[in-house]
């Protein structure tokens, strides 16, 4: 339109229209990272997600510490779901340096990995509840969290960096009646999970906000790379607690959740029915574990691996998460690569967020299970 | 609990007090009463009831009550009382700050917390004082490319709108600080003035965020009027009047929240969309737009926005009570005041001393008043109790909900209260002339 106009009238350029908004770091609705987002009017243009902010250089950090001193470091980036992150190291190392796991530890790991589960889905739907304004919503997971809390605390000693598992199994063993108290605990907060579901998401409101936005296919859902729960809630049949059982989960009773929509209340939806599926396996496994034994394998002082590389992944509160060690017959590792859920979960944010509403975009944003300290490592 | 006086001692803090009592007497009747006795010896005192007054005279009115209690009388009939006091800006502001107290406490309940414990030992009663203290404190920090003085005014005259709305209100028979004709319309004139003051604000803070907010704030608080007004043309419809004191009047016998309830519920939504609380807080939501069109506020000039947002809550609870609930109107529980003090006297050991001017407040008045209150509260929790079942909803669905379901259910009322005019069932020779 580079035709003369008449004196005094200008056309409007684009750039006059869309306003560049900077959401976060400091901005209460955008975690540890920032979204450049181009809105106009209300509508989203485009959505440039830009992590970072808390990189701490985990897998450098690694290749300074041997194989035990980088237990409690490497469960820094998701304090409230530790035990999943150390599970996919402690396979990985285990297989380097050889170590077999006693039965019991195999069964132990899988109850404190699920409870973290929890423990992290439920600080997760908080935040989800408050990024739609609902309060209660923020409250209830985060004082039900307290029972996994003190389920873990009794476990392990510590109330959020357990560090509870090492290679060669768990550091110590339950402690008495620890059995009946978690069965009790469960039981509980099933009750309670049901009440979640009257609140929030049986809540009209919630639900005529939530569904049909930021809709994502199976297809691009796979294209995208995406894990977890936001594969699941696309009609992906997709877990690897399911699809590459490690250590004891081919003997436990459970079922992978999975929804075709696709959208954020799907994506919401999903996490809290693996809620339930969580409780399931800790029954499941307190019922078949072995009642008495041994829970960790004793070690060489500073083992050594051999010349060898191993990639090993778990299914974590986010998705799937895997270590990928290699050793050169040192005590310390020779690097270690983490491949993070949140990460890959946060490619497929610019693709939803386009065409949204300012307003669908903490809705959007959080359904896709992003913790910004772990996507940075 | 508190850490804030560890060495906290009850006994020496008595002492103390009884020590700041006999100092500032000593000062006081040593310096001040000479100096007060010089001055009046000097100036020539008026002539009230054929007495000059003297300062014995002054002296008396503190002590005889039936000296003090005509004057008393007379002050709580001004319009100044009126203003300050009574129906107008103290008694709505000791009401807003009961419903702050009372929000925090019923949502930490619905949320299974306690919420304010600490502060005044008794679950945290001086909490609000405490925060105001906090805000009163703060810097004032305006942002270095504001539009200052707007930026500065906006708060006062969101508190100044929002205090010419509780003057509206008539809490009991004759009690209401603004009387007039035409008092519904006065009112949504006023209401008109609140998007107008947050979009200036908003653009005067020159923020992204702000900006968002006011214009959010606007489309929200336009969408609302409409039906607000519609749905309240049902009442005046089966009224006949614009005075809201007729209105209330007119309920004497039948709330018309009974032959109106569609109004009444389109009203209640508006009354939550217009307050900006939760489902309907978008200019304020947080994890969208940091805190909308109040992000650039600080210390008290954010309290005074959170001031003025109270005592519009409180107006329109009082709006909805006087509109649907029958304002004042209710069965009479509050006791008589006793005859015989009036014609015997109280009788105090040996004294026997007859008061002229007793009772200061008639049975009436305090019977409408806590018929009122009641009514307000209610409806006050009514409008609070969202806050802890919803979440936020979204601008499209906000706007559809405001010009169309709204506006449409509003009108079916009206028809309804057209009907029951012309069947007669209401007006002249109906349940209600």
């Amino acid at each position: 339109m580079t035709t003369q106009l008449p004196p005094g009238i200008q056309l409007e350029k684009i750039d006059d229209r869309i306003m560049t908004l900077n959401v976060g770091p400091q901005h209460p609705g955008s975690g540890h990272m920032r979204l450049i987002i181009k809105v106009d009017g209300d509508y989203i243009v485009s959505c440039d997600p830009d992590p970072g902010y808390v990189h701490r250089g985990e897998e450098k950090m690694a290749e300074y510490r041997n194989y035990i001193q980088n237990v409690p470091h490497l469960e820094r980036p998701v304090i409230h779901d530790s035990s999943n992150i150390l599970y996919p190291y402690c396979l990985a190392v285990e297989e380097l340096l050889g170590i077999e796991v006693p039965e019991r530890a195999k069964y132990v790991r899988v109850i404190a990995a699920e409870l973290n589960r929890c423990i992290y889905t439920l600080y997760w739907l908080a935040i989800y509840g408050i990024f739609l304004g609902h309060s209660t919503m923020f409250m209830w997971p985060a004082g039900d969290r307290e029972l996994f809390i003190d389920l873990l605390e009794a476990m392990s000693g510590a109330r959020v960096t357990h560090a509870y598992l090492v290679p060669g199994g768990v550091r110590n063993d339950l402690p008495a009646n620890f059995e009946e108290r978690c069965l009790r605990q469960v039981d509980y907060f099933e009750k309670r999970l049901k009440e979640y579901q009257a609140v929030f998401y049986k809540n009209p409101i919630l639900i005529s906000r939530t569904e049909g936005t930021g809709i994502l296919s199976r297809t691009d859902a796979i294209r995208l790379g995406t894990t977890g729960s936001v594969l699941r809630a696309s009609g992906v049949n997709f877990d690897i607690r399911k699809k590459e059982p490690y250590d004891v989960y081919e003997n436990l009773d459970f079922e992978t959740v999975v929804m075709k929509e696709g959208d954020s209340y799907a994506r919401s939806y999903v996490p809290y029915l693996e809620m339930f599926e969580s409780c399931r396996i800790i029954r499941d496994a307190i019922r078949k574990m072995p009642k008495s034994g041994s829970v960790r394998t004793k070690l060489k002082p500073n083992p050594k691996g051999g010349n060898e590389e191993v990639y090993k992944r778990v299914e974590s509160g986010r998705g799937a998460l895997g270590y990928y060690v290699v050793s050169n017959n040192r005590p310390e590792p020779y690097r270690v690569k983490i491949s993070v859920g949140s990460f890959r979960n946060l490619i497929c944010m610019p693709y939803l967020l386009k065409g949204e509403l300012l307003g669908n975009m903490p809705a959007v944003y959080w359904s896709l299970n992003y913790w910004p300290v772990e996507a940075d490592r | 609990m508190s850490t804030i006086a560890p060495q906290f001692r009850l006994s020496r803090f008595i002492a103390s007090l009884f020590d700041i009592i006999f100092w500032v007497l000593l000062i006081f009747s040593l310096v001040g009463l000479p100096i007060v006795f010089i001055v009046l010896f000097y100036i020539k005192m008026p002539i009230i009831n054929g007495q000059m007054l003297t300062p014995y005279l002054a002296m008396t009115w503190m002590a005889d009550p039936s000296r003090t209690l005509p004057i008393i009388k007379t002050l709580l009939h001004t319009t100044f009382f009126h203003v300050i006091a009574f129906p107008g800006f103290g008694f709505a502001a000791l009401l807003a700050a009961a419903t702050i107290f009372v929000e925090r406490k019923f949502l930490a309940k619905i949320q299974l917390r306690v919420g304010p414990l600490y502060c005044g030992k008794i679950e945290g009663i001086l909490q609000l004082m405490g925060d105001g203290l906090k805000l009163i404190s703060k810097e004032i920090i305006i942002p270095a490319k504001a539009d200052k003085p707007i930026f500065w005014v906006g708060p006062l005259l969101f508190v100044g709108t929002a205090g010419a709305l509780v003057s509206l209100i008539p809490v009991a028979r004759g009690w209401v600080v603004a009387n007039p004709s035409v008092g519904l319309l006065a009112v949504f004139a006023t209401i008109g003035f609140f998007p107008i003051i947050s979009v200036l604000t908003a653009w005067a803070a020159n923020n992204k965020w702000t900006f968002i907010g006011g214009l959010r704030a606007l489309h929200q608080m336009i969408a609302f009027e409409i039906p607000l007004i519609l749905s309240l043309l049902s009442v005046v419809i089966l009224t006949g009047t614009l005075n809201l004191s007729q209105i209330a009047e007119s309920q004497q016998h039948y709330w018309w929240i009974v032959f109106t309830p569609i109004s009444a519920i389109v009203f209640f939504i508006c009354i939550l969309a217009e307050l900006e609380r939760i489902p309907f807080d978008l200019p304020e939501a947080e994890s969208e737009i940091v805190a909308g069109w109040l992000t650039e506020f600080s210390g008290m000039m954010y309290g005074l926005i959170q001031l003025g947002t109270y005592l519009k809550l409180y107006a329109f609870a009082g709006l909805f009570t006087v509109l649907f609930l029958g304002g004042w109107n209710g069965p009479t529980v509050w006791p008589a005041f006793p005859a015989d003090i009036i014609t015997h006297g109280i009788t105090i050991g040996p004294v026997t001393a007859k008061i002229a001017g007793l009772p200061l407040f008639d049975q009436d008045m305090l019977n409408g008043t806590l018929w009122f209150v009641i009514k307000t509260v209610g409806v006050i929790l009514l409008i609070l109790l969202p806050r802890g079942v919803f979440p936020r909803i979204r601008i499209d669905m906000l706007l559809h909900t405001g010009w169309y379901k709204l506006i449409g259910l509003a009108f079916i009322n009206i028809f309804i209260a057209l009907g029951l005019l012309y069947a007669g069932v209401l007006g002249p020779g109906g349940l209600i002339q």
